[in-house]
């Protein structure tokens, strides 16, 4: 029996994907993303560097700032910019921000499909103290468009340091309780453990990314392995399993979300108390012709911008390479041979954004 | 609940590692090819000198294939190549055996339209050498903009699969051997030019 999931089902998001299926087993499985696509990429070749911000933001909104430090990164290697010292550490501060306001809302997601109504509010809830702090810094509550390059756009606001600090604490308190209510809970255990596994050799072959990757084995994260901006002095670990199950792919994000918050007391602990935090930039800046690569860690693994100029101020082409969309590779994968009632742990546990995967 | 088991704790980083013993970078350099490092066809405002590591890989490569691979530029982390469409396969291979980009990264294609060309981009990257992990190698490879045909790199990196599919729609070129060269992405009803192609112009632009 042939059956078409999405693109309007709540578990699939604006995302389809055909499965057949042999009693309970699914035995075939063909994702088709496309329903939210936008074109992005075409889009940046009819605007300049900076007009490119605003929009770039859209196909990830919670996790806004990841994409657009990734861009800026790029354009900075493009044109030769270097970015003023505090303003690397509150770019970088405002990337684990957007990193805990993008996990949480995954979350939130991942504990109502299976079945965890209080999974889902609290997370929910426990958003809107990284929102609130984003919107002290940014003036504005999802979209920021914070990140340009040569760095942000406006320094902190006063008292923001402690007002985070605190926010940051009990945060790790509610951590403690996540892992009490969610991950310990027998009933998620059982849907999630050797459910799905992808092993470290697959997920190598088909070079997925971020916290699927993490959950096989493979400590690879782009803060450690390529640092960007001032992560080479700031001390985290690796976060990884070897288990490669729906709960070591469930799990990553959520030992991500600790180690954000010390990397974020750190941020707050080790920032100059002043200076400039852009650098000076023309009104409409071009670089040389070329080309420049550049990736960040987003929430959903590595975000690169490949991007080419001619020497005119609206760039030639760019291309923008997410973790979504090379993770529904491992979709097929892991879901033929599954059963029926696995498949929303099995979806969710990639960590996928379908209008990500789209732009 | 007190006798359920707390979930791995998760190890330092590298303490487990199985990577593969780095790629032997030769010593013996050919000066032809390398002749386009001298000068580099594209570059940042600051150019750096070039790099060690990176000159190796770019020595290593030109050694193998000696003028089949042009190095278009050698950059920290990031070395460009082109290689004609008949070697794009058996390079690819190579850097995948022998020296270690395990997966493909990215993969895009760019419309030239003043060189009646298109040049597709694979950024290949490593997760099993800890040395390669931070490098991206670009492998490019340029097809006429009349016909383009390409041979898939399916078969070497399954991680292209996706990426190839949306290149095919969005530039229009064909990946010979991919077994799915269709729609994708686009409204199933587009039955105009590809969209990624410089003559095709946004409505109202």
């Amino acid at each position: 029996m042939t059956l078409s999931v999405g693109p309007q089902h709540p578990g699939s998001g604006h995302f389809r994907f055909v499965i057949k299926v042999d009693g309970d087993y699914i035995v075939y499985c063909d994702p088709d993303p496309g329903y939210v696509h936008r074109g992005e990429e075409k889009m940046c070749e009819y605007r300049n560097v900076i007009q490119n911000i605003p929009h770039l933001e859209r196909p990830v909104i919670h996790d806004s700032t990841n994409v657009t430090y990734s861009y800026s990164l790029a354009v900075e290697e493009l044109i030769g910019i270097e970015v003023p010292r505090r303003g690397q550490f509150i770019r970088a501060l405002a990337s684990e921000m957007n990193r805990q306001i993008y996990t949480l809302y995954w979350l939130a997601i991942y504990g109502i499909f299976l079945g965890h109504s209080t999974m889902f509010m609290w997370p929910a809830g426990d958003r809107e103290l990284f929102i609130d702090l984003m919107e002290a810094l940014t003036g504005a509550r999802v979209t920021h468009a914070y990140n340009i390059p040569g760095g942000v756009r406006n320094d902190m606001p006063n008292g923001f340091k402690e007002k985070a600090l605190r926010q940051i604490r009990y945060f790790q308190k509610r951590l403690k309780e996540y892992e009490d209510i969610f991950y310990n809970m027998p009933l998620f255990r059982q849907r999630t453990e050797g459910v799905a596994v992808l092993s470290k050799e697959d997920a190598i072959k088909l070079g997925v990314t971020g916290s699927v990757l993490r959950a096989s084995g493979v400590p690879y994260d782009i803060r450690k392995v390529e640092p960007y901006d001032i992560y080479n002095e700031i001390d985290f670990k690796v976060q990884y399993m070897q288990s490669g199950d729906s709960f070591a792919r469930s799990y990553v994000p959520f030992l991500d979300m600790k180690e954000s918050c010390y990397i974020m007391e750190q941020l707050l602990d080790k920032m100059p108390e002043s200076g400039e935090v852009r650098a000076k930039l023309q009104p409409n800046p071009k670089g040389p012709p070329g080309e420049a690569y550049r990736r960040v860690e987003s929430g959903r693994g590595a975000l690169g911008y490949y991007i080419v100029s001619d020497g005119k101020p609206r760039l030639y082409r760019v291309k923008i390479s997410v973790g979504s969309f090379r993770n529904i590779l491992a979709l097929p994968h892991l879901l033929v041979g599954s059963r029926m009632a696995d498949m929303p742990s099995v979806y969710w546990s990639l960590n996928y954004w379908p209008v990500e995967a789209d732009r | 609940m007190s006798g359920e088991q707390k979930p791995t704790k998760p190890k330092e980083s590298g303490s487990t590692s199985s990577s593969p013993s780095p790629p032997t970078l030769p010593a013996k350099t050919k000066t032809s090819a390398m002749a386009a490092v001298a000068a580099p066809q594209t570059g940042i405002a600051k150019e750096p000198a070039p790099p060690k590591f990176e000159k190796g890989l770019a020595d290593q490569l030109t050694a193998e294939f000696g003028d089949l691979v042009k190095v278009l530029f050698v950059r920290p982390l990031r070395l460009k190549i082109l290689v004609e469409p008949t070697n794009v396969v058996s390079v690819a291979t190579y850097l995948r055996d022998t020296m270690g980009f395990d997966h493909a990264e990215c993969a895009g294609g760019t419309d030239y339209p003043k060189d009646n060309q298109m040049e597709m981009v694979y950024q290949l990257g490593s997760y099993t050498n800890e040395d390669l992990g931070p490098q991206i190698l670009m492998l490019a490879v340029r097809t006429n903009r009349d016909d383009p045909h390409l041979p898939t790199l399916l078969n070497v990196y399954k991680s292209v699969e996706y990426h190839e599919r949306e290149t095919f729609e969005m530039l229009g070129i064909y990946f010979d051997g991919h077994p799915r060269n269709d729609r994708f992405l686009l409204p199933e009803d587009w039955a105009d030019l590809p969209p990624l192609r410089k003559d095709f112009r946004i409505k109202g632009r």
